[in-house]
């Protein structure tokens, strides 16, 4: 049998037997991702909408000044609280998202047909007030708009004089590119799936051998050490595989969860998805499991190659947060990028863009191309003397 | 046969020489000791016969096979015992036995007689098919022995066998050493523990900082030194009692 072989069925065997590695490969790695998706869109999701739809309780000063007003604000929804003393402390202090106060003047400048002034309180630092307002804001703007139309039309004048141009705004995003706004961060979920899944391998296969003093006599024996790094590699890609493919399953499970009707959205997170994201991670199961292994292999000892890779687990995530915050178009040499392209390829297929077959090639020959060189090197780095020397 | 000639190892960029210029030979159906006190270089030595090292300088033949031309063919003709003797916890002992048997490419039937062999003669039946977490010293080194010897090797290197082992597993391993000798192996172990180099070895070879000091059998030795007791010998040779145990 191919040494590389039995180095990685013992590796197998061993590791199905450490149940705190099991459950980091096969539990929390691979379900964080999914349960902590739905919880937040289903949490500022049910927050955005409850604040849409329920009675808008704001407190309302000098309610008497406009009576007429308030009564149309009444009929948009709006449910006025009595006036409180200081409205800028009730918003600082956020005992209300917003308080409306309409001064004592109101009434006489409504009399001479001057602009009338409302005053609305807020703390556009507290995101919560931002449907509220918005809210107020919007009704008191049609109500405005009514009545100036009103006095136009009293003075015999067309209320179409005052819209010199008028602007429709057609949205051309679907609904499967809203979500895919959304999902940015899918993709990184896989990924750190990927890396959780098989770091404490990596760890143990390296530096834990050599902490526990089992490497020096297993080079002992007359094999070459790329072939039981080779074998090694292949028992994390193992475990950091069997992590993404629950990881995936998990979130064609959480789909479901998601309120996709009151989104208005459709994600296709089904087989079509699964597949397709399996393939696209692929050379980064490969590349990660040597890279960790690289890291561990440098590292003194476990707890340093802890330390390192828990560091490294946030690299894989500057795409993700690039690509969100400068939004960019996406080209085909973006595929050509390791970790860039699962992002865009993975963002493109939520927002149910074709990814084509030559960009999946593209990022698979890319992908494995990556891999190759940091085996290569980490190859190199398990030749050397220090390696094996636990102490 | 191990023959090391005019061995040299540096650390820390030359600052250190661990080991310069040792030269000996341990022959088949004899036993050969290296002893010296701690840090004078025999763990480094043997680390070189088994090729986790590369020499500065000097050569290493095994069965007339140079080790910096074809380590792998070395390695299949050796056993060894390294100092760091960790095992595979989650594994039994009988799993950590196999997986180095494995490596070797035994096929599975000798495999099985071979295992046999030596589980007789190490008396570890009852270990066998226990996980190793939580052995004691003695049952440990009995499994490493047992996993470096699996592939039934016709030379023997031992760092320190007996180190951490309480007086009956120190007797059972020195009569195994004997046997293995009796089968006409060659075995070269390593001690700071005179009395034990003295009971077992055909050979001596003294090593003090780096270099060979002696290189005599236990007779002879007492004859160069002129002291009739092994202890006053040794520390005549090595110059100093510092880290040689009685």
């Amino acid at each position: 049998m191919n040494t590389s072989l039995i180095v990685f069925w013992k590796e197998l065997r061993e590791n199905l037997r450490d149940r705190r590695t099991l459950a980091n490969a096969l539990l929390v790695g691979p379900l964080i991702g999914p349960i902590m998706f739905v919880m937040i869109i289903n949490l500022s999701l049910n927050r955005e909408f409850s604040k849409a739809e329920a009675p808008l309780e704001i407190p309302v000063i000098g309610a008497e000044h406009a009576p007429n007003l308030v009564a149309a604000l009444e009929q948009m929804g709006l449910v006025p609280q009595p006036p409180v003393a200081d409205p800028i402390r009730t918003v600082q202090e956020q005992d209300a998202d917003a308080v409306l106060r309409i001064p004592a003047g109101f009434a006489e400048a409504w009399e001479k047909g001057e602009p009338a002034q409302v005053e609305i309180f807020y703390d556009s630092s507290q995101r919560d007030a931002h449907t509220p307002v918005n809210r107020v804001r919007t009704m008191i703007e049609q109500y405005s708009r009514q009545r100036g139309m009103m006095r136009l039309i009293a003075r015999g004048l067309s209320p179409s004089l005052v819209q010199a141009v008028t602007l429709d705004a057609r949205d051309q995003s679907t609904p499967q590119s809203r979500a895919g706004l959304i999902f940015g961060m899918l993709p990184y979920f896989f990924v750190l799936t990927i890396f959780i899944g098989g770091m404490y391998l990596a760890i143990d296969l390296t530096a834990g051998e050599r902490e526990r003093q089992s490497l020096e006599p297993l080079f002992a024996n007359p094999v070459a050490r790329w072939r039981i790094l080779l074998g090694k590699l292949g028992a994390i890609c193992a475990f950091s595989l069997a992590s993404l493919i629950i990881c995936i399953v998990a979130f064609a499970f959480a789909g479901q969860f998601l309120p996709a009707d009151k989104l208005g959205m459709n994600f296709d997170l089904g087989l079509r998805f699964g597949v397709l994201a399996l393939l696209l991670m692929l050379p980064l199961v490969v590349m990660l499991a040597a890279l960790q292994t690289l890291v561990a292999a440098f590292a003194k000892s476990y707890r340093e190659a802890q330390t390192y890779l828990s560091i490294l687990m946030f690299v894989p995530a500057l795409p993700a947060v690039a690509l969100s915050v400068v939004p960019v178009k996406v080209q085909t040499w973006m595929y050509a990028v390791p970790l860039l392209a699962q992002q865009v390829g993975l963002s493109e297929a939520l927002r149910g863009a074709r990814v084509g077959a030559p960009e999946v090639a593209l990022c698979l020959a890319s992908g494995f191309a990556l891999a190759l060189v940091v085996t290569v090197v980490t190859a190199l780095v398990y030749r050397s003397e220090r390696l094996a020397i636990s102490a | 046969m191990i023959e090391v000639k005019n061995l040299s190892k540096a650390f820390d960029k030359g600052k250190v020489k661990a080991v310069d210029g040792v030269s000996f030979t341990a022959r088949d159906g004899e036993i050969t000791g290296l002893l010296g006190p701690n840090g004078a270089g025999k763990t480094t030595t043997l680390r070189m016969l088994y090729t986790l090292m590369n020499p500065d300088h000097g050569q290493v033949l095994v069965d007339g096979i140079d080790a910096t031309v074809d380590p792998l063919a070395v390695r299949r003709r050796l056993g060894v015992l390294p100092d760091a003797r960790g095992l595979y916890k989650r594994l039994t002992a009988g799993e950590n036995i196999d997986y180095f048997a494995r490596l070797h490419g035994i096929p599975a039937t000798q495999l099985k007689t071979r295992r046999e062999a030596l589980v007789d003669a190490l008396e570890m039946r009852e270990i066998l098919d226990r996980r190793t977490e939580g052995f004691s010293q003695g049952q440990r080194v009995k499994t490493a022995i047992a996993r470096a010897l699996v592939h039934d090797p016709r030379n023997v290197i031992l760092d320190e066998p007996t180190n951490g082992l309480d007086v009956m597993a120190t007797r059972g391993l020195r009569a195994f050493m004997r046997k293995l000798r009796d089968e006409g192996r060659c075995v070269l172990f390593s001690s700071h523990i005179m009395q034990e180099v003295a009971m077992l070895c055909d050979r001596i070879v003294v090593i003090a900082a780096g270099r060979v000091v002696a290189d005599e059998s236990p007779d002879a030795l007492r004859r160069q030194t002129g002291e009739a007791n092994l202890e006053d010998a040794f520390v005549r040779i090595i110059g100093s009692a510092e880290g040689l145990a009685a």
